[in-house]
């Protein structure tokens, strides 16, 4: 099992590894993490097999260490998510996910009447409720839940 | 100190409870000695995206009252300066010209959203669904001055509460006053469980009801609101409590001596003709007080109380 792994996504020397993605959200992860923009070298892997997902995805980034702010912005679509820190091929550092108290500009506010979906306004909500998620726009004051969470 | 000074009023949540008792207070001021002169020279925009003539009257009535002077437009339809702008660039250009902003708008947050880019403090008239704080505070003023109290009422909330904006930010005003809340409405327009947690939160008692003939002798304040054909998802439903919510003159008879009837207006037909002659109707006087409200707000965050 191992080597078909290797094969399929290969180890990095130094970066980081974010494994345990469901895979239907690893497009919403690359999205938040911004890695459209970042110029090292990055492998993904998708629909590989797991025993606790069924299906996961999983991101090696080289050379880059993402701040706990930016990684904790991944908890609301893949709260299960491990991230391993890599150097000289070594998982040196391993970290699990919180939800943080706020968020802005990754969620989209569910309400069709929220000047967010109008006006060029970036979201901003204050978690009220982790388990199950549910989040208050700070404009329009209503709450999205789980159901109708949309990432911009 | 002032603690209102500059400060935009968006949400009922923005004050508290020293800050709304410092409105009430002047208020009362300004309706036993008024204040004329005291915005002369000041301009004050009235920015009404979406039309609301009562509410824009009342505001224009106050700040005129006050000898201050008010600019703006009464509908983003027949405004040039609207015109596939965004929001942002009106409330920026706007501010230019005034001290301070009234805005309506049909967007919720759209004041929250405007106090962030502008300027000049900005007072939310309405913004859609969401909230309409002045509204929320002259319903206390009145609710105050004609029970001598804020503190331990009985308060009849009747109508559509699933919808209605007055009625939710005047569950949360009223929540810091040890209220005993009745709450009377069709099963499709219950108080959402949010508004309910937060009484549980708080201790207080909330009973549901689906009709208020035989209990309205308890009531200190009646606040009724209108029940819309068009919220409900069958229409025979409507057809079938359509009178349950609506005030009789009759119904009145036994009631408490301090029990006062109000209502956000416009009313349509949810409050009979024959109960406005009743001294225990309280609405027009409603609208009244709205206009010492709006004076006291806007002299507060002026700086001129
Ligand atoms: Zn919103």
């Amino acid at each position: 099992m191992g080597e078909v792994k290797q094969l399929s996504v290969s180890a990095i020397r130094n970066g980081t590894v974010i494994d345990h993605i469901p895979a239907d959200s690893l497009f919403s992860v690359i999205n938040i993490l911004g890695l459209e923009h970042i110029t090292t070298q990055i492998t993904f892997g998708t629909n590989l097999d797991s025993k606790k997902f069924g299906k996961k995805g999983i991101i090696k980034v080289s050379d880059i260490y993402f701040t706990e702010q930016e990684i904790n912005k991944i908890a609301l679509v893949a709260p299960a998510a491990r991230l391993n820190i890599i150097r000289d091929y070594e998982v040196v550092e391993k970290h699990q996910l919180t939800i943080p108290d706020e968020i802005e500009g990754i969620v989209k506010c569910f309400n069709p009447s929220c000047v967010t979906n109008h006006e060029p306004v970036r979201t901003r909500f204050r978690i009220i409720s982790k388990n199950p998620l549910r989040l208050k726009c700070h404009y329009c004051e209503k709450i999205t839940d789980e159901e109708h969470l949309t990432i911009i | 100190m002032n603690s209102l000074k500059n400060k935009s009023l968006v949400s009922i949540n923005d004050y508290a409870p020293e800050e709304i008792e410092l409105i009430l207070e002047t208020a009362e001021r300004f309706e036993k000695s008024p204040p004329a002169g005291l915005l002369s020279g000041n301009v004050i925009a009235a920015l009404f995206f979406e039309p609301s003539t009562r509410t824009r009257l009342s505001f224009e009535s106050a700040v005129k009252r006050m000898g201050g002077r008010i600019i703006g437009f009464a509908d983003a339809g027949s405004s040039s300066v609207t015109k596939g702008e965004s929001l942002k660039d009106t409330i920026l250009t706007v501010s230019n010209y005034c001290d301070l902003i009234v805005m309506r708008h049909s967007l919720e947050g759209s004041a929250r959203y405007a106090s962030e880019v502008s300027p000049v403090p900005i007072i939310n008239a309405g913004d859609g669904a969401n909230q309409h704080p002045t509204q929320t505070l002259l319903d206390l003023y009145s609710i105050r001055k004609t029970q001598g109290t804020l503190d331990g009422l009985n308060v009849f909330l009747v109508g559509d509460l699933k919808y209605g904006r007055t009625v939710h930010s005047l569950l949360i005003a009223l929540s810091n006053y040890n209220t005993t809340f009745n709450f009377i409405s069709p099963t499709e327009l219950r108080m959402p469980d949010e508004y309910k947690l937060i009484l549980e939160k708080k201790g207080l008692k909330y009973y549901e009801h689906d009709d208020f003939t035989d209990i309205i002798s308890r009531a200190d304040i009646v606040y009724m609101t209108r029940v819309q054909r068009e919220r409900f998802s069958d229409p025979l439903e409507y057809e079938k409590v359509k009178n349950i919510y609506v005030l009789r003159n009759e119904m009145l008879e036994n009631t408490k001596e301090n029990l006062r009837i109000l209502h956000p207006l416009p009313r349509v037909n949810e409050i009979e003709t024959d109960v406005d002659d009743n001294p225990k109707a309280y609405y027009f006087e409603q609208a009244l007080n709205g206009v010492y409200v709006r004076q006291a707000i806007i002299a507060a965050i002026l700086d001129k109380i």
